[in-house]
């Protein structure tokens, strides 16, 4: 098995937002400025990772019709080490991410990725397939905290760029997350069709 | 309690803080299954029963089974396990009772367990959503229709386009999700004129 491509595929050729198009709702919601997109991935590639490990290691154990609940229950169980371990530390970006961090429990990436790969696959490479996915998500994710922070909020990390410039608040409201993303997948789609030509 | 702010609720969470076109919660629903008006008005049909279902069970647990005994942090694998279930059950009582109904909101049954929004509406009626104050079952239920109203209202106009769009002429890198995600824009965009109102 070649253990760079199961990581390598996440990043670009299977990455879960640009190309396979789920796991949207936290990927728009979170992406309002760059240090949340990055709590973000940290928190659903933690999660990614452990429930590929334990999901893998289970694997022949579980019933085949009852994959699903038991499959959530591990996924669930991380998501409530995550919640509270920021709760704990950080408890400021526990209250931006709000809600979006008990939803990393239903991101369909985490149970797709389960149901997938690491249900029929050994552990390390579901180790790499999660880190793979988590940092694909990461990365789209990071990109469009990027524009959309620079934009709608003149900052970028917390620290304003321009002086004096008014700033077009709508980058960071929904219109703004809506519009931004559609611009990545335009650019995806043009650089695959140019690679097909 | 009024009916009042009732229907304050109702307003608020179908128009002002609509779940997709501003809270940005159920997209993948909203963007997979929006391709024609008929299976979206079914999902639409499906989503407003069980975040009702899923209002009124959950709330309950939550008050006076989690919360007496401490162990809040529990909620999330509650609710979804609590959710799974409830989907599950009104999936075989409508096979029974009414297989005309089945063959049609059957196949988006399944869907629901991974739709955020629902786990959203469980999650936020604990948290007192969008009103200051705690809220009752009442309100957690009431909550829950309107949240699948507005669901179901922004499926239906995407839905609508874009049956529209599948004959306009779109240049072919913008074909499929990134025009969607414009006219996602656009809605969101008309539907921010409704955070002037003052309920």
């Amino acid at each position: 098995m070649n253990y760079y491509r199961e990581f390598a595929k996440g990043v670009w050729e299977k990455n879960p937002i640009l190309i396979l198009g789920i796991g949207m709702c936290p990927t728009l919601a979170v992406s309002t400025s760059v240090l949340n997109a990055l709590w973000m991935t940290l928190a659903a590639t933690f999660v990614l990772i452990f429930s590929n490990i334990i999901v893998s290691l289970v694997k022949s154990l579980v019933p085949s019709h009852i994959r699903i609940p038991i499959f959530i229950a591990i996924i669930a169980t991380f998501v409530i080490i995550v919640e509270l371990t920021l709760k704990a530390f950080q408890p400021d970006i526990y209250k931006s991410l709000g809600i979006f961090i008990p939803l990393i429990a239903v991101n369909c990436i985490i149970l797709g990725r389960a149901e997938e790969f690491a249900s029929k696959n050994a552990v390390l490479p579901s180790i790499l397939d999660g880190l793979g996915m988590g940092l694909g998500f990461g990365l789209t994710l990071t990109v469009l905290a990027f524009f959309r922070e620079i934009l709608g909020s003149n900052r970028l990390f917390g620290y304003t760029l321009i002086p004096g410039m008014e700033p077009a608040t709508i980058m960071t409201l929904a219109p703004g997350a809506f519009f931004t993303l559609a611009i990545m997948l335009w650019g995806m789609n043009a650089i695959k069709s140019r690679k097909r030509r | 309690m009024e009916i009042q702010t009732l229907f304050v609720i109702l307003i608020s969470t179908i128009f002002i803080n609509n779940y997709v076109l501003s809270q940005m919660l159920g997209l993948c629903p909203f963007l997979g299954v929006s391709r024609k008006l008929d299976s979206a008005l079914g999902m639409g049909l499906a989503v407003i029963f069980v975040m009702v279902m899923a209002s009124f069970f959950t709330f309950p647990i939550y008050k006076y089974i989690l919360v007496p005994y401490d162990i809040t942090y529990l909620r999330t694998i509650a609710f979804i396990l609590v959710i799974a279930g409830l989907v599950q059950f009104v999936e075989m009582v409508v096979e029974n009772v009414s297989p005309v109904l089945y063959h049609s909101l059957g196949i988006f049954l399944p869907l629901i367990t991974t739709n955020c929004a629902v786990l959203g509406v469980a999650v936020l009626n604990t948290e007192s959503g969008f009103l200051s104050g705690d809220l009752g079952l009442l309100e957690a239920v009431v909550q829950g229709l309107g949240a699948g109203l507005g669901f179901t209202l922004a499926l239906l106009l995407m839905a609508g386009i874009r049956e529209r769009l599948e004959i306009a002429d779109i240049p072919e890198n913008l074909k499929g999700l990134p025009i969607t995600f414009i006219v996602a824009g656009l809605m969101a965009m008309a539907f921010l004129g409704f955070s002037g109102m003052k309920v």
